[in-house]
């Protein structure tokens, strides 16, 4: 959970000491951070921090459309909501583990083919060429564009009927014998990777790009009056500088991609297909379509926890292997 | 690279060219199903349409209060943005200039809000909200104020992180000229840092108003028809007796346009943000 | 204001002395502006009370208006003269909102939870028991129903749909509707098809006739629950099964609802009668198809207003009782349709509790009941309304004549949501499964209600 201090390492050691603004009084000297902290830490604790520890507390109460109304005065139940949460051997339990594994290689796969169509672009658009800005003003543009708007789009396209996909791969091309489903059935996934990585690679592009522009030239032509060839200027010099930007690029695609809501819903509605059942949404129905807000409290909690956990264990083994490296 | 080998040529040739399409497609869909007449859209799909017409342009503002949306969406994005980006300022500032106590906790628990799944704390803060209003008389719920107040938020963490990486890059020698000048930290903030990290702040402002703009699930519990945005407003084009698809592409374009030319102005100030700040 | 003391400190192009210095105090400025923005609580929106429960006086309502027209803004221009009219009468100023249905759940549930919300709002009338559970809405007893001219105006298959049988009903109803076989007389005339269907063995005959040269016979909407649900109830019904036993408790894996399942999804898997398509059909695709000569037949709730929007004249389609598995439509084993509409209700919480029920009895009065269902197309739950020969067309009479002798409402339980939901999706599933060819056995009907009912709260 040292995000912050591990990307940025070593800078703090060189830096000529942080006290170097002249104080003003010993008090005034002392409040001042806190003061300029202050807005800060107020949203926080009104947007996420209390909100979540209110959300932690329903989680152990049965806080069912019986009790809604008055949620204080809901039963406490201990565990119950969190036993039947991970009790797999009945039908919740397994649905949501069934849900945490498709989100889990949902993730994996968006955020690798996110990161490699970024990283690939990124140097590939390294040098000049005609036409390289208008590109990449194309490229950035998915980004850009508001979530409902670009995946009401892909909607529009994956439809089964009158859908350009199917008009391509099946009018056009005669790839399939019957017309596939993509927003049912197990295809589902596909069409849900495919509109994440739409949707997400420019931002790794972006920051990959920005990334390389503080390679020093020099270190390029060095390495070609070695005899380096591109693909070894690549392996050698380009990688190992994307190196610390990655550890964190890959971090924040993954939390993004894991938690997003957004995308599915609008894909899918209110109850998706089991093949793309991702996490959030199944959430989202656990509490708001029946109502059980104490059940779905506990599940976003134990995601909550999954979420600390694998941050905490990527940023040790990153970190210690960058380390390893630089030594 | 000083010299490039024809085989990365080509394969550059190919993979931006087959990576371009794959980008261009769906803003292809878009663009040209907004000008089709509705019985190209509800058909089955033509590359290239049957007749041109505008009139999708001209039904959007009547079937759903499109104007006042965008006016609602403007506001709450500004707002949420300029306010998210003064705190951050603040904050990245005390973090980057200063050594205090509870610095790395302030960080590290800012940081990790990050990974809070929104449906876990988003009845929790409606609650809140309506309570602060029963209380105060401030209404929060369903005016355009809770949403500023939620947005600016969640654009805070990654606005701070990425400002503290920013501010530390701006040499010390400058605040320390401004000090003997006079200046004091809060001059120093304001005449030297925010000046020297304007590519760094639009970064963040872009990010920020991005995620305002485009956010639904908050929007669409915490708003009502007067202040409804526009990207929970777009759903209303998918009424209950019909889907006019090629409204609904006519409107994501429109609600799109301001958003990605101001995105694609801003970008080499996003870039040179992002080279000076996060990713060095 | 404050976007524009923002940006200028943003897109500086050179760094000159002179503009430097305006531009440092414009960042001055901003950063001040936006700062005692945040100080004040960031304030940034002014506070709008429509929705807001604003009613400080009892001199305003706050009325949530379900989506019934076109379009929310096509509702508001029916409401509105309807409103002023009430205004006039009462002195009492309603302030109208009307909700998509997307968000009409989520914002009752959010005005449940915290007391904050309207005074009177509409429901989807398959939501009562639901809500009646929460204790948010106020029960209509003997007194209340007094208040609006007694509990004997309305049509007693619509309080039927009104709450938990039992109880005093949670809502009172506003609009009517039931289900018909919508069928194509052009497509009839050539197929040589003389009239519509009577049993669903007739259906299935004529289907095949009908189901040539790229169109089908029938259409459905499998990804759309809700409709999923009702067609099943009412199958179920005709099996003599119900989703739900006499003590609530869900019953989905019975004999009689398997046959009603698979009878359903069979009109695609076996009978192949509806296009595979359809299993993907969730936001009314398959009028749209009726109303190209796509499909044939349809069966759906009030569709005249629909079929018309999308330039059919009233004389291209013919409306005729939904089919039963044998002899004429009825009461039990002979129900041919759900009992649908939407109810209105009081918020418990309202602070003006006479001008609510003054405005339901407003809105349940003969006159409004005439203007506003004629407008939509649906039938007026309020018996004297009904009278009207407005209510005499071909269409409406078939619609009406079923409510009266052979709908029957959705199980009122208040896991009726999670019912939708569960069962919903899974005959969703099936059609899917029939969609890509894989043979629908009972077995695996079974299978899929049997995982339907092990989701429902224990």
């Amino acid at each position: 959970m040292t995000l912050l201090t591990e990307a940025t390492p070593g800078r703090r050691a060189t830096r000529p000491g942080g006290r170097s603004l002249p104080p003003r009084g010993r008090l005034g000297r002392a409040a001042l951070p806190y003061l300029l902290l202050l807005p800060a830490v107020l949203l926080e604790l009104l947007v996420h921090l209390v909100p979540m520890v209110m959300g932690i507390l329903m989680s152990f109460k049965e806080l069912t459309q019986f009790y809604i109304r008055d949620w204080a005065s809901a039963p406490w139940t201990g565990l119950d909501n969190y036993r039947l949460a991970v009790d797999f051997n009945a039908p919740v339990g397994r649905d949501l583990l069934h849900s945490f594994w498709v989100t889990c290689v949902f993730s994996v796969l968006a955020v690798g083919l996110c990161w490699l169509i970024g990283v690939t672009a990124a140097i590939f658009m390294q040098e000049g060429f005609r036409g390289r800005g208008l590109l990449r003003a194309l490229f950035l543009t998915p980004y850009a564009l508001p979530v409902y708007a670009a995946v009401i789009t892909w909607a529009f396209m994956f439809q089964r009927d009158n859908g350009l996909v199917n008009h391509v791969l099946h009018d056009q091309l005669g790839l399939t014998a019957e017309r596939p489903f993509w927003l049912l059935g197990g295809n589902s996934f596909a069409a849900l990777v495919i509109v994440a990585v739409w949707k997400t690679w420019p931002f790794a592009f972006l920051v990959v790009m920005a990334a390389l522009q503080n390679i020093p030239r020099e270190l390029y032509e060095a390495a070609a009056i070695d005899g380096a060839g591109v693909w070894q200027q690549i392996r050698k010099i380009t990688m190992p500088s994307l190196r610390p930007i990655n550890q964190v690029l890959v971090l924040v695609l993954f939390l993004w991609t894991f938690n997003d809501f957004n995308n599915p819903y609008v894909l899918f509605g209110k109850s998706a297909p089991e093949a793309a059942d991702l996490i959030s949404i199944h959430i989202y129905q656990s509490s708001f379509v029946t109502w059980n807000f104490g059940a779905g409290s506990a599940m976003s909690v134990l995601l909550l926890a999954f979420l600390l956990l694998v941050t905490t264990v990527y940023l040790l083994v990153t970190s210690r292997g960058r380390r390893a490296a630089r030594a | 690279m000083p010299s490039i080998p024809a085989w990365f040529r080509w394969a550059r040739r190919v993979f931006l060219t087959l990576l371009a399409g794959f980008v261009l497609l769906p803003l292809y869909v878009m663009a040209s199903s907004s000008l089709k007449p509705l019985q190209d859209v509800a058909g089955q799909f033509r590359w290239l349409p049957s007749g041109l017409t505008i009139r999708p342009y001209i039904d959007i503002w009547d079937t759903v209060p499109l104007a006042r949306y965008f006016v609602n969406s403007l506001i709450v994005a500004g707002a949420a943005t300029v306010c998210s980006v003064t705190v951050a300022v603040f904050a990245a500032y005390a973090v980057s200039r200063y050594r205090f106590r509870g610095r790395r906790i302030f960080t590290v628990t800012v940081l990790s809000t990050q990974m809070f799944p929104g449906i876990l704390f988003l009845l929790p803060l409606f609650l809140i909200y309506v309570n602060i209003g029963n209380l105060t008389g401030i209404a929060l719920y369903g005016s355009r104020g809770g949403l500023i107040l939620t947005y600016l938020t969640f654009s805070l963490p990654f606005s701070i992180w990425m400002l503290i990486g920013y501010f530390e890059s701006i040499p010390r020698a400058l605040d320390e000229a401004a000090a003997v000048d006079g200046c004091g930290p809060i001059g120093t903030l304001a005449r030297i840092v925010v000046p020297a990290a304007v590519p760094g702040i639009v970064a963040v402002a872009v990010y920020a108003f991005m995620t305002a703009w485009g956010e639904v699930l908050f929007a669409s519990i915490m708003t009502n028809d007067v202040t409804r945005t526009l990207s929970v407003g777009l759903q209303g084009y998918a009424t209950q007796n019909d889907v006019y698809w090629n409204q609904v592409m006519a409107a994501s374009l429109v609600v799109s346009v301001p958003i990605v030319a101001g995105f694609l102005l801003l970008q080499r100030y996003l870039i040179a943000g992002l080279t000076a700040g996060a990713v060095k | 204001m404050k976007l524009r003391h923002g940006f200028p400190t943003i897109g500086l192009p050179e760094r000159d002395d002179s503009v430097m210095r305006t531009l440092r105090a414009a960042a001055a400025i901003a950063t001040l502006t936006a700062l005692a923005t945040t100080a004040i609580g960031c304030g940034g929106g002014t506070p709008t009370g429509a929705g807001a429960n604003g009613d400080a006086a009892p001199k305003t309502l706050t009325y949530w208006a379900s989506n019934q027209g076109p379009s929310i803004e096509a509702d508001k221009e029916i409401l509105t003269p309807e409103l002023k009219k009430f205004e006039q009468q009462t002195g009492i100023k309603v302030e109208l909102e009307v909700v998509p249905w997307s968000d009409l759940l989520n914002r009752i549930l959010a005005a449940t939870t915290s007391g904050q919300g309207p005074d009177v709002l509409n429901i989807g009338n398959t939501w009562s028991a639901s809500l009646q559970a929460t204790g948010a809405l106020l029960p209509w007893d003997e007194k209340a129903f007094a208040q609006i001219g007694g509990k004997d105006r309305f049509v007693d298959s619509a309080l039927a749909s009104a709450g938990a049988p039992g109880k005093d009903p949670a809502a009172v109803p506003l609009y009517s509707m039931a289900y018909a076989l919508y069928y194509n007389k052009k497509a009839y005339r050539e197929a040589g098809v003389d009239k519509p269907p009577a049993t669903w063995d007739e259906l299935v005959e004529v289907g095949k006739k009908l189901t040539r040269d790229g169109k089908w016979a029938l259409g459905v909407e499998g990804s759309n629950l809700s409709n999923n649900i009702h067609q099943v109830f009412v199958l179920a019904k005709q099996h003599g099964a119900d989703f739900f036993d006499a003590s609530g408790n869900p019953a989905f894996t019975s004999d009689g609802a398997v046959a009603a399942v698979k009878q359903y999804v069979d009109f695609m898997a076996q009978d192949k009668i509806v296009a595979p398509g359809n299993a993907e059909y969730a936001q009314n695709q398959s009028l749209q198809d009726f109303a190209k000569g796509k499909t044939a037949m349809v069966l759906w709730q009030t569709a005249a207003a629909t079929f018309k929007a999308h330039g059919m004249s009233p004389d291209d389609w013919g409306v005729a009782p939904v089919p039963v598995q044998s002899g004429m439509p009825g009461q039990g084993r002979q129900v041919n349709s759900m009992v649908a509409g939407i109810n209105m209700a009081i918020f418990k919480n309202t602070d003006n509790l006479d001008g609510a029920l003054k405005f339901v009895k407003f809105m349940t009065g003969d006159e409004e009941q005439k203007i506003l269902n004629q407008t939509y197309g649906s039938i007026p739950p309020v018996k004297t309304a009904q009278q009207d020969p407005a209510f005499n067309t071909p269409d409406l009479t078939v619609l009406r004549d079923t409510l009266a002798t052979s709908a029957a409402p959705l199980p009122q339980v208040p896991a009726e949501s999670q019912f939708e939901t569960a069962v919903g999706t899974a005959v969703k599933e099936l059609f899917a499964d029939a969609a890509a060819g894989r043979p629908i056995t009972a077995e695996l009907v079974k299978e899929r209600l049997t995982k339907a009912q092990q989701q429902m709260p224990q």
